[in-house]
């Protein structure tokens, strides 16, 4: 029979009248899709090679590239679309799962774009951000039930001993990529920019290369399921510790790391030998009930002397919200919740799309339910899972997070432009690979500088928002639902996330 | 002295400096005329060298002790005063490549436009920034102060 | 006539005399230095006499540095003088015209002069040397007045042949009667002459090789060359003939003093003669070379200026070392680029040879081993990035790591030894 191919996704279109076969693309695209003819000085392509990365195009001199979304396809069908026909083709050819990267791309709800911020007029003046100082620092840590203080001689100090808290410049940290998933410059110009920001970043699995061990201070340094890279130095090294027990992309499935991409340096960094897999198991195999958790919860601050604090990273799924409530009660000091949306390296597109549950629920629900317990100053929570925009963020501060972590958005800022290939490491940007003609592409000092201005645009619209609904610190927004509108929302979901409608009065 | 600086760890071997350099030293500045009208184009004075993933653009260095100052023998190759950049007076040369026989790093060649002259990187004269240092997407090349 | 005084006198107004203006200049912004020509022109580069010839340059555009350079280094240019006499002790220099000159420093500049055949017939009209600026203007005057339609070269080196390509130029048809093998004997391999020659002869010329002439005659009663006879018997047609068999140094200044001389005036490594506050450098003198044990008269462009300015730096208080002399030459012919340095045509066996050739397109490169380092270098057809291997000559590089690489098309920076690179490339540079 005869075989249909996969069909083609983009169609490199080159504007013949500006072309200049100056072979820029030819040179650059990891996915050969652009060929030069020497004979004929024309440069042709192969469309079915390419992943829409946007490289070549960003590259050319005279602009004559235009990457298009290719029509030629099958009848419109809402049931079987393109996509699913060219899923059930591949694994018609190879039997295999079929992987992806980056986050859910399927057109769930996005529950942030269904809620409104308030403004204040008239009765509760707004605060204009350029005459009057903006408080966006948080301390992401455990905070005690009440506090007491000494007075003496007229001056007033603190009695109560407060556990370690990480100090935040602004809510934004960056969220856990793997040194092995992402280049090692991308993981220094993360670092770096944390280190200027004055916030924080997280290795991921994949342990901190010794390079990277000055910014210590500004590292969140994780320990998943394959343990990759623990050592003493290492628990010492960070300024906080994160047990991952889930990942919003693919919750209750482990990681893996094909041998080709396990290099010299990621052999060192992770502590595996060259060439072969790194395998992350899905549970970690010494945590299987909460007392469990517990304990190594412990066992980590023992090892640290109780200098650091100590986080559990939990994927978003239907009952996190007792999972939350029994991780605040075993002694963590922040539990990070990464929603369905969440990105990653390489996972079964299967699992990608449909596992979990979005963050906008999963925060609001746990911070209702650990207010409701008397629990809620346990634990700092961070919520993580595609945020896009200050918009984002601010409204899940308002639905419960004390802080957010954002990754993809930091990626998109290096370049990353979404064509969910990461898994091939081939990334022309430099971004996802450990090849090193490919990883030179990533200039640290040009990527400190964009994540930098992407976090400090971010603060600007930040605290305009908060200006205009009448606070001046961040602190007063956090978990204060009053000031969200639900809009296009069915009760159910205004219940769950404990906003009123829009239009609804005070 | 402003020289540029190559940083050879973020060169991509993408060649964009070549294809700028050759616009920027055409008859008409302008890159879609240069290409597809001006035959011969002229040379480029930066080249891309390449092996394996390592890669990185080299030019004239305009070094303080140049051996194609010493060996030229019209006088075309000389200092300028202000900038301290060695440059080539294209009315003077005669390509009798001494300058190709000594420059050790092999950064001049025969200019393929106009007959007979040596073609080297003149830090682009006249700009204020040299356009491959100015259009390098990656940042590896920088126009900087010289430490002595 | 007085004695004039100045602290530095140059005697020699080319490529050595000059570098010295600017190595004394670097350390002495003020001492009066003299400078002083045989010549009559303010400033040429010699090198240039057969573009002269050849109508490629002009001969207001003959000048390799302007007349404000004399003015701006505060020299005092004296031209159309020869100098005569030398007086070492008292340091004093008689010249020509009955004016005599003391210094405190000398630098003796003076060049070489062509070797003069000893052949019947060569007083007549239309036989010249090819070596000076007034050598061109004659031959061209000349062939303006006569009607030259064949011409001789004697000696096919690079100056005649330099001659030869100018005449070309001209409409001339030319006859190269050469004593060795094949032209270009010191420079080039017998692979790079037979290219050269097969161009050579595409133009119309004829070549004689390991021949000579013997006799030039004139017709009738006039007293103008008009036949060479050759050693073989052959008689050829030649109205003008143009006699290039090599140059002496001309170290006549130095006769009947205590400077040591051998077939130049030999120097140490500060240009510096045997006689304090003397120095010679260029054409005539004898310096140490890079790739032998003794020293040498290698006559340069590149070479002269160097120890031009060596000699001058030193003789304003500088403490400046001439690394040696290496034999280099780059000349286009017949529109073919080529290029030699070192040592190119030897035949022993404690050489190591790697070669490449492309017959199609005349192109060939030879490089010559000796020890795992490069002691020299043919170039033909392709010259590109030649200076990279005068590189490693002159810096004695151990290439054993990249001898395999050597020919490569794409061989360059990246491929050479990586401390010799980071050496190479100063600060402001490669990062590498």
């Amino acid at each position: 029979m005869a075989k249909r191919p996969i069909p083609t996704e983009f169609i490199v279109e080159r504007d013949k009248d500006k072309c200049i076969a100056c072979q820029v693309c030819v040179r650059m695209c990891s996915n050969d899709v652009h060929i030069y003819d020497a004979d004929t000085n024309i440069v042709t392509n192969d469309n079915s090679k390419c992943v829409g990365c946007h490289f070549c195009e960003t590259l050319c001199p005279t602009d004559a590239i235009t990457i298009k979304k290719n029509e030629s396809s099958f009848k419109p069908n809402a049931n079987w679309s393109a996509s699913v026909i060219s899923d059930i083709t591949k694994q018609a050819e190879t039997g295999g799962v079929i992987l992806t990267g980056m986050g859910c791309d399927k057109p769930y709800t996005i529950y942030w774009d269904h809620i409104l911020l308030n403004a204040s007029q008239v009765t509760n003046p707004s605060i204009d951000p350029l005459r009057e100082p903006m408080e966006l620092r948080r301390y992401i840590g455990r905070k005690p039930d009440k506090i007491e203080l000494n007075y003496n001689k007229g001056k007033i100090k603190l009695k109560t001993k407060l556990e370690k808290q990480l100090k935040l410049a602004v809510p934004i940290m960056f969220s856990a990529m793997s040194y092995g998933s992402i280049s090692l410059n991308t993981c220094a110009s993360l670092a770096k920019a944390s280190h200027e920001l004055g916030i924080f970043y997280n290795t991921g699995e994949g342990g901190l290369h010794k390079s990277l061990y000055k910014y210590g201070k500004n590292t969140i340094i994780q320990i998943a399921s394959g343990r990759f890279g623990v050592h003493p130095d290492y628990l010492k090294a960070g300024a906080a510790i994160e047990i991952k027990i889930g990942q919003g992309a693919k919750p209750g499935i482990g990681g893996h790391l094909p041998g080709e991409k396990v290099s010299e340096e990621i052999s060192e960094t992770r502590m595996i030998p060259e060439g072969t897999d790194a395998i992350s198991p899905a549970p970690h195999h010494d945590i299987y009930s909460i007392e469990d958790l517990r304990q190594l919860i412990y066992a980590l601050k023992e090892a640290t002397d109780y200098e650091k604090p100590v986080g559990v990273k939990i994927a978003a799924v239907h009952n996190v919200v007792p999972i939350a409530s029994g991780i605040a009660r075993a002694g963590a000091d922040y539990i990070a919740i990464d929603g369905m949306r969440g990105g990653t390296g390489a996972a079964p597109k299967v699992i990608r799309d449909n596992v979990g549950i979005p963050i906008e629920f999963a925060i609001a629900a746990v911070d209702a339910r650990l207010r409701e317990e008397g629990i809620r100053t346990n634990v700092s929570l961070i919520a993580a899972g595609g945020f896009r925009s200050s918009g984002d963020i601010i409204k899940a501060i308002a639905l419960g997070a004390d802080a957010v972590y954002v990754a993809t958005s930091a990626l998109i800022a290096l370049g990353c432009s979404q064509c969910q290939k990461c898994y091939t490491g081939k990334c022309n940007w430099g971004i996802a690979t450990q090849d090193p003609y490919l990883t030179k592409r990533l200039n640290p000092e040009i990527g400190v500088q964009r994540l930098k201005n992407l976090i400090r645009a971010w603060s600007l619209e930040i605290k305009d928002m908060l200006g205009g609904m009448g606070i001046n610190s961040i602190d007063s927004l956090c978990g204060n639902r009053t000031h969200l509108r639900g809009i296009g929302l069915l009760d159910r979901e205004l219940e769950i996330l404990g906003i009123k409608s829009a239009g609804e009065p005070q | 002295m402003k020289r540029i600086r190559i940083d050879e760890k973020y060169c991509m071997g993408c060649r964009l400096c070549e294809v700028h350099c050759i616009v920027q030293h055409s008859k008409t500045k302008n890159i879609l005329k240069t290409y597809m009208e001006e035959y011969p184009k002229p040379a480029t004075r930066i080249l891309v060298e390449e092996k394996g993933y390592v890669t990185f653009a080299l030019q004239c260095r305009h070094c303080e002790d140049a051996p194609c100052l010493d060996a030229c023998m019209t006088g075309a190759m000389y200092r300028d005063k202000k900038t301290g950049a060695v440059l080539c007076n294209e009315d003077k040369c005669v390509g009798c490549w001494m300058c190709i026989m000594t420059c050790p790093f092999g950064v001049i060649s025969r200019s393929p436009d106009k007959k007979s002259i040596a073609s080297k990187c003149d830090l682009c004269m006249g700009e204020d920034v040299p356009v491959c240092v100015k259009n390098c997407p990656n940042e590896a090349l920088k126009y900087e102060d010289s430490k002595d | 006539m007085k004695t004039l005084k100045t602290e530095y006198l140059i005697t020699g107004n080319s490529s050595a005399g000059v570098a010295c203006i600017e190595g004394i200049r670097e350390i002495d912004k003020a001492g009066n230095i003299t400078v002083v020509s045989d010549e009559n022109i303010f400033n040429y580069s010699r090198p240039l006499i057969s573009y002269l010839l050849g109508n490629r340059v002009k001969k207001k555009n003959m000048f390799f540095r302007s007349r404000n350079f004399y003015d701006e280094n505060k020299v005092n240019l004296v031209l159309d003088n020869k100098a005569k006499k030398l007086d070492v002790k008292r340091k004093i220099v008689y010249f020509a015209n009955s004016q005599s000159i003391k210094f405190d420093k000398l630098l003796i500049a003076t060049g070489g002069s062509p070797i003069i055949p000893e052949i019947k017939g060569s007083q007549l009209n239309g036989v010249f040397t090819f070596t000076t600026f007034n050598d061109a203007v004659a031959i061209k005057d000349y062939i303006k007045k006569h009607t030259v339609k064949h011409a001789v070269v004697i000696g096919g080196g690079l100056i005649g042949l330099k001659a030869v390509e100018a005449l070309v130029e001209l409409g001339i048809k030319i006859s190269i009667i050469e004593l060795a093998d094949r032209i270009l004997s010191t420079t080039f391999d017998t692979k790079a002459s037979g290219i050269i020659q097969n161009a050579l002869k595409k133009t119309g010329c004829n070549i004689f090789t390991k021949n000579t002439v013997v006799e030039i005659l004139s017709e009738d009663k006039e007293n103008k060359a008009k036949l060479v006879t050759l050693k073989t018997r052959e008689k050829i047609q030649a109205d003008l003939v143009i006699t290039a068999i090599g140059v002496r140094p001309n170290i006549q200044l130095v006769n009947n003093t205590s400077i040591v001389t051998h077939r130049g005036i030999l120097v140490d490594e500060t240009m510096q003669t045997n006689v304090k506050d003397i120095y010679a450098a260029g054409d005539v003198c004898e310096a140490d070379t890079l790739l032998d044990e003794d020293k040498k008269n290698i006559p340069i462009w590149p070479n002269a200026f160097k120890q031009g300015r060596i000699a001058g730096e030193n003789m304003a208080g500088g403490n400046a070392v001439y690394t040696g002399s290496v034999a280099m030459n780059s000349v286009e012919l017949c529109g073919i680029p080529t290029i030699s340095i070192g040592k190119t045509s030897l035949e022993q066996d404690k050489y190591e040879i790697l070669e490449m050739r492309k017959k199609e397109e005349s192109v060939y490169k030879k490089i010559v081993l000796e020890n795992n380092h490069i002691v020299g270098c043919i170039f033909v057809g392709n010259i590109e990035r030649a200076g990279i291997y005068t590189g490693l000559i002159m810096n004695k590089i151990d290439i054993s790591s990249i001898k395999d690489r050597l020919l490569e098309n794409d061989f360059g920076v990246l491929a050479l030894p990586e401390k010799y690179r980071k050496h190479l490339v100063g600060d402001v540079g490669l990062e590498v």
